[in-house]
């Protein structure tokens, strides 16, 4: 397998970037992260060997056609949608965005969705100041190729005090495995407005290999509300690299709900960084994992601000012969007094050949503060499965109730009936 | 009267040791009977053996259900004929709901393709519900996760009202219960009680035979039962403890399986 090393340069990211037109500034920095790619190393995610994964695969640029309603949209993703169309909604299909639909009023009242190759050019200033500022473009390859590479896209900016009730929803999808799919997804709430987001990320490639290189970036301002679902269902031979940050000014609040249900190999890493004083980060991760599947699933929280509080949780089921290496990183600064973090990783291991691994970790620079961890590796709680069979339900029912119980903290909240079904319909095709 | 339960000769035990040493009993239907005894005197382990929970190893005996042997049958099956066990420490269940659990066990006795509509299943929920007093929101809350213990012990009359079994074990239902909380899961049992369906309800204390009036009691010591009588006998044990009962009948230690 060839390395990326000899294939990825500063030359070939600013062909990209001046083939698609992109802006001057674009360009200059398309070019500096290209060269960041050529010789920056991969990440070392704990125990997992992502060196052999295929990363090589950058695909080339095949922008989806443009379609002028979301009915046109491939029956797979319509059936995404809520029941009630009209809401706000922005789909990546393959390199590029292909429909984007924001209400009137919305606009009026200066909230903006569009994808971020346009904001690159309507947004500047804004895209400027926060692109890969969470996340880096040299803290590794992959967030280097990501930076050099990102297309498509999705840039959502909240105005201050706007409360948008509907979630906005962005469906990322690839049908063609030969195509650059490296979506980014820029989120600019400004000081005390809220919102929700609800992201779907999936193939139509059959067993042919890709990559999605994708990375989320979250910026809360003071007093924001920022609830970010997303659902991966990637095929066999996707690999999912996903990077998620948000950044949380004073008071703001994120919430990640993800699920991590691809049949192909993930590396996830979602970390929230609590900068303001009395910031709140909550994150629920659920998996499944099948086959042969590799995954690498990292939450991380950050404590700079005072009084902060941070929540993890990491639930897998693992399967066959699914690997899964769950990393918790709870870091509270020197000077985060009062601040408050708290994970738990948990895995249900439902076959001896599955393997999980739970690594809890603890960095704690001050004193005055709260932190605890809660990992565990086991099976179906032979108590519980007693009890429940004590009233009548079968060994298998008890099992099955049991297992999408320990799912449903994160099934359950997810924002979107539709989306929450296509869980569900995922969650019984992996459970079997 | 036909006897409706039957207990013969039954041997239990935990870990390699025997706790239960040739355990008999035998109830009509109908029959409310209590067993009180101290602390370790396996009382929980007959009730654990009778519903078949993994830890216990029958290694001898029968326990007869209408006169069908429940040790020949799988947990759930011993179940569905009729037996249900009120436990001293119900299990916690994160993410399935009370209701979502009772909906199964339910359905479970009704077969395929004969499942409960929501809406009844929901209406009758409810109002058994109201009749135990407990807060609508339990019907939504994962099973007996931060229940109180009190909560919990209601929670399990609730399940015993909706799945209306014929032979009921409790297993100090009363233990975590306020008095009126205890009038109030009395009147729920008292609200079950027919000449079809018997109890076997064992406590420590006197109070709760007050509302739910016994036709027997049996005191057990040393994993059998050593003694027998009617509702006065537990009113002699509240009274004056259990010495009185050691020294008649010689025994000195009265647990069982302290090696
Ligand atoms: N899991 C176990 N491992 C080892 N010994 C056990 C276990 N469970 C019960 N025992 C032992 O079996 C004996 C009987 O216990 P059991 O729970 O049946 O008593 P009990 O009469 O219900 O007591 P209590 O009134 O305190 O509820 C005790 O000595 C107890 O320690
Ligand atoms: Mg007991």
């Amino acid at each position: 397998m060839s390395t990326p090393t000899a294939s990825f340069g500063r030359d070939a990211a600013s062909s990209i970037a001046r083939s698609k037109n992109e802006p001057a500034w674009l360009v200059a920095w398309r070019e500096n992260a290209g060269e960041l790619a050529s010789r920056l190393e991969l990440p070392k995610p704990e125990k997992t060997p992502i060196q052999r994964w295929p990363l090589d695969l950058y695909g080339t640029d095949r922008p989806g056609a443009k379609i002028d309603s979301a009915s046109q949209l491939p029956e797979a993703l319509t059936k995404l949608l809520p029941a009630e169309a009209g809401g706000a909604l922005i789909v990546q299909h393959n390199s590029s965005v292909v429909y984007t639909h924001l209400s009137d009023e919305l606009k009026a009242k200066g909230v903006v969705l569009a994808s971020l190759e346009e904001a690159a050019r309507s947004h500047e200033e804004l895209v400027r100041k926060h692109l890969m500022t969470a996340y880096a473009p040299d803290e590794h390859k992959l967030a280097a190729l990501h930076a050099a590479l990102w297309n498509g896209g999705v840039f959502l900016y909240v105005p201050r005090g706007v409360e948008i009730e509907e979630p906005v929803q962005a469906l990322l999808f690839a049908d063609d495995a030969e195509a650059t799919f490296v979506p980014h997804v820029l989120i600019v709430a400004e000081a005390n407005s809220r919102v929700t987001v609800v992201e779907n990320a999936s193939t139509a490639v059959g067993d042919a290999a890709l990559v999605l290189n994708g990375a989320v970036e979250v910026f809360a301002k003071a007093g924001s509300q920022v609830r970010y679902a997303a659902v991966h269902s990637l095929e066999k031979g996707a690999v999912d690299v996903s990077y998620r940050r948000a950044v949380l000014e004073q008071d703001a609040r994120i919430e990640w709900i993800v699920g991590e249900l691809q049949d192909g190999n993930i590396l996830s890493d979602t970390k929230t960084i609590l900068k303001g004083n009395g910031s709140t980060s909550d994150a629920k991760i659920i998996t499944v994992g099948t086959g042969k599947q590799r995954m690498s699933l990292t939450t991380g929280a950050v404590h700079f601000g005072l009084s902060t509080e941070s929540d993890m949780i990491t639930r897998a089921v693992m399967k066959e012969e699914g690997t899964a290496v769950i990393n918790g990183v709870t870091k509270i600064e020197k000077g985060a007094t009062r601040a408050n973090g708290q994970q738990t990783e948990k895995v249900l291991m439902l076959s001896p050949k599955a393997r999980g691994d739970a690594n809890p970790i603890l960095l704690i620079d001050e004193d005055d503060v709260k932190a605890g961890h809660a990992a565990s590796v086991g099976q179906v709680n032979a108590e519980q499965v007693h009890y429940l069979m004590s009233r009548g339900i079968s060994k298998t029912e008890a099992e099955r109730l049991i297992i999408y119980g320990f799912l449903d903290p994160v099934v359950s909240e997810i924002p979107l009936e539709s989306v929450r079904e296509q869980l569900q319909r995922i969650l019984e095709r992996k459970l079997g | 009267m036909s006897n409706l339960f039957e207990i013969k000769g039954l041997k239990s035990e935990i870990e390699g040791k025997e706790i239960l040493k040739g355990f008999d009993l035998t109830i009509k239907a109908g029959e409310v009977h209590a067993i009180m005894g101290p602390n370790g005197t396996g009382k929980s382990t007959l009730a654990s053996s009778i519903m078949g929970h993994p830890k216990y190893e029958v290694t001898d005996g029968q326990v007869l259900l209408n006169g069908e042997d429940v040790l020949e049958m799988g947990v759930d099956e011993r179940a569905l004929a009729g037996l249900f066990l009120a436990m001293q420490y119900p299990s916690e269940i994160t993410g399935v709901t009370n209701a979502d659990f009772l909906r199964s066990a339910i359905n479970a006795r009704r077969g395929e393709g004969n499942e409960i509509s929501l809406i009844k299943f929901v209406r009758q929920m409810e109002a058994k519900m109201k009749e135990l007093e407990m807060n609508p929101e339990f019907m939504h809350r994962y099973l007996n996760e931060g229940f109180s213990g009190g909560e919990k012990k209601r929670n399990e009359i609730l399940q015993m009202m909706l799945l209306e079994p014929k032979l009921v074990i409790l297993d100090e239902i009363d233990s975590g219960l306020d008095i009126d909380a205890l009038k109030i899961v009395a009147a729920g049992v008292n609200a079950m009680r027919s000449e079809e369906r018997s109890f076997l309800i064992i406590t420590h204390y006197q109070r709760l035979l007050n509302y739910i009036k016994p036709d027997h009691v049996h005191v057990m010591m040393q994993g059998r039962i050593v003694k027998s009588g009617g509702p006065e006998l537990a009113e002699r044990l509240e009274a004056e403890g259990y010495e009185w009962v050691k020294e008649e009948l010689g025994i000195v230690d009265e647990t069982v399986g302290q090696a």
